[in-house]
């Protein structure tokens, strides 16, 4: 297993080189200049405009830019936000524990949903429960998050006045109700992402469990007069997700999509909303920085994805 | 694969209107019996009409400013209602619906070009070639899109403004942008068909007649693996819509000069509490889309897949 967790990670490690070589050029093509302003400014003298280019190195070869640009942003040396003068990655460490939160708690609802009426659904195929299950799957799936986003805040908190439509991370207060006052403004931010996920799952689990349920293992099974409850959680459930996971691995950039967008409809102060803000500041450092840490998640929940799969299937690890 | 080969004379002895059919006419049978895919197809067929013909036959300008009648909800004179400017929602539905359609269209062609090119050179060439190629597409396939295509606009943006206008423009970047990080599925799928096909004995019999590499991969192998490659590009389409509602509604797409339908929705949610229509019509407007594209897209694979027998 560990062996097999070392190859992963050395796989995973071009992937974060790659990752870095894409943004890199990203920024190097693009036009402008990081001291434009100071251009624009009649009381910058252009020798010290040309000080402060060879200073941060700017005027160097593309390839040592490149290297060193990557070695500060691997230790974590992100420099300072240009809109609000802190270091970035204070401002990042600030933000990603209540993403990661939202994100986190969307997943294990997306799972709670997706798991049990997909499985459910593939062990009565075409009966009326499973039309009813697709039919809303398929919906959801076509529903945007920024749609369904309005949509709640439109029933849950303006009709019905039940939820406070903007997250706020520093509620005053403590005990049982704060905590309360807590879950009750995550609600609808998790829902979205949930559901949406928990949509595509669910197609993912009842076609994966409708392949694995015809075959062969499964009747001996069953013949060996176990319980069908017994058949389906031990024997069926744990092969069917094998491809499950495969997928939910592959959606996880959208995951993160899904995540900006929810947190700049409920005003969830993580990350993707500091991305956001950042772009319409033109906060470059702090773009980069984001950008830079979400690809680093994504890569690290496909690590995770493959640690599942060793778990999952152990032929996997051992091959 | 006996089932695919419907010229045998037993068969066509016994169904000969069947046996005349075209593989496509036979495909648009299978495509019928999908209830749901037919009604998809309509309704795109429908909305497809009503913006390309709709602007003609409703003639009120998309930004007529008109304080007096401002957030108003349907009637006569504007049947979807205004917004906090008074401008009439169903010109401006009309005009989002055409970029919406555009842009969806534009980048699924970029994608699935890219993606065929990618995925037949992986898989027609074996080593080396197969393996970057690959690599190239799991990477783009673990890059997080969003952050990347915002981080694309934000840096690209002004630059195209100022070389072909601020509407050209920005329709180039996000077509642009959009395509070339949603064309990874199609190059899977084609390299996965070509790997299977190019051992077929069709592909071996043309071989063994001469056939250039490209040849067979043109003549003999490209259209059979198309099947799959129009499936996964109706679903482009629907991604690609809501990726352009995404970028408009999070601000950094089209201009507010230019209401596409994402633009519309960003808009109107400062509005929920006093004007709900404002939201509902572009958001039902995007939802309806794409959920015809889906059930198009799961009509589509049953009537092209010729080992499905329904």
């Amino acid at each position: 297993m560990w062996q097999y967790l070392l190859r992963r990670l050395a796989i995973a490690v071009p992937s974060i080189i790659g990752i870095s070589v894409v943004l890199f050029t990203i920024l190097a093509l693009a036009p402008g200049d990081p001291f434009e302003e100071l251009a624009a400014n009649p009381n910058v003298p252009p020798e010290i405009r040309a000080n402060l280019r060879a200073q941060f190195g700017l005027d160097d070869p593309i390839a040592t830019r490149y290297l060193r640009w990557f070695g500060s942003m691997l230790v974590g040396d992100w420099g300072y936000s240009f809109a609000s003068r802190v270091d970035v990655d204070t401002l990042i460490l600030q933000r990603l524990p209540v993403t990661l939160v939202v994100i986190g708690a969307s997943q294990v609802l997306a799972l709670l949903v997706a798991l049990p009426v997909g499985v459910y659904a593939a062990t009565r195929p075409y009966s009326i429960f499973d039309q009813i299950a697709s039919t809303i799957a398929f919906a959801g799936y076509a529903l945007p998050t920024f749609f369904t986003g309005l949509l709640l805040i439109l029933v849950f908190s303006i009709h019905l006045d039940w939820l406070p439509f903007v997250y706020r991370a520093d509620l005053p207060g403590s005990g049982w109700p704060w905590i309360w006052a807590h879950v009750k403004q995550s609600i609808m931010p998790v829902a979205v992402l949930g559901l949406f996920q928990g949509a595509a799952w669910t197609r993912y689990v009842r076609s994966s469990v409708l392949d694995v349920i015809r075959l062969d293992y499964v009747t001996t099974a069953r013949s060996k007069g176990l319980a069908e409850r017994v058949v389906i959680v031990k024997h069926v459930v744990r092969n069917a997700l094998i491809p499950v996971v495969t997928l939910v691995a592959i959606q996880m950039p959208a995951v993160f999509g899904g995540a900006i967008v929810t947190e700049q409809i409920f005003r969830v102060p993580g990350i993707g909303s500091l991305l956001i803000s950042a772009i319409l500041a033109n906060d470059t450092p702090v773009i980069m920085a984001v950008t830079f840490v979400l690809s680093i998640l994504v890569i690290l929940c496909n690590l995770l994805a493959d640690i599942l799969y060793g778990w999952l299937d152990p032929r996997i690890a051992y091959r | 694969m006996a089932g695919s080969i419907p010229a045998s004379p037993t068969v066509s002895a016994a169904a000969p209107r069947r046996a005349s059919a075209s593989p496509w006419a036979e495909a648009w049978r299978r495509f019928k019996r999908h209830r749901l895919a037919l009604a998809g197809t309509a309704l795109l067929a429908l909305m497809a009409l009503a913006v390309l013909l709709g602007p003609w036959l409703w003639t009120v300008p998309i930004n007529e400013i008109d304080f007096s009648a401002k957030l108003q909800g349907p009637s006569l004179k504007h049947p979807l209602g205004t917004d906090d400017l008074g401008q009439d929602l169903l010109a401006r539905m009309l005009y989002g619906g055409r970029i919406s359609l555009a842009v969806g269209l534009a980048s699924m062609l970029i994608a699935i070009l890219v993606g065929v090119v990618i995925g037949a050179v992986a898989g027609i060439s074996r080593g080396s070639v197969d393996a970057a190629l690959m690599w190239l597409t799991d990477l783009f396939l673990s890059l997080p899109q969003l952050p990347l295509l915002l981080l694309i606009i934000y840096l690209f943006r002004d630059v195209l403004k100022n070389w072909v206008g601020p509407e050209a423009g920005i329709f180039i970047l996000i077509v642009a942008v959009i395509g070339a990080f949603r064309w990874m599925p199609a190059a899977r799928l084609v390299r996965a068909q070509f790997l299977s096909l190019r051992e077929k004995e069709f592909v071996e019999a043309a071989r063994a007649l001469g056939a250039s590499p490209s040849r067979q991969v043109v003549r003999h192998i490209l259209p059979n693996a198309l099947g799959p490659v129009i499936v996964a590009a109706t679903i482009d389409v629907a991604a690609a819509i809501i990726f352009e509602s995404t970028l408009s509604f999070l601000g950094l797409g089209f201009p507010p000069d230019i209401p596409s339908w994402g633009r519309l929705l960003y808009d109107a949610k400062d509005y929920l509490d006093v004007a709900p229509h404002w939201a509902l019509i572009p958001g039902s407007a995007i939802f309806f889309t794409v959920l015809s594209i889906s059930y198009m897209g799961d009509g589509l694979r049953d009537a092209l897949d010729p080992r499905k027998v329904l």
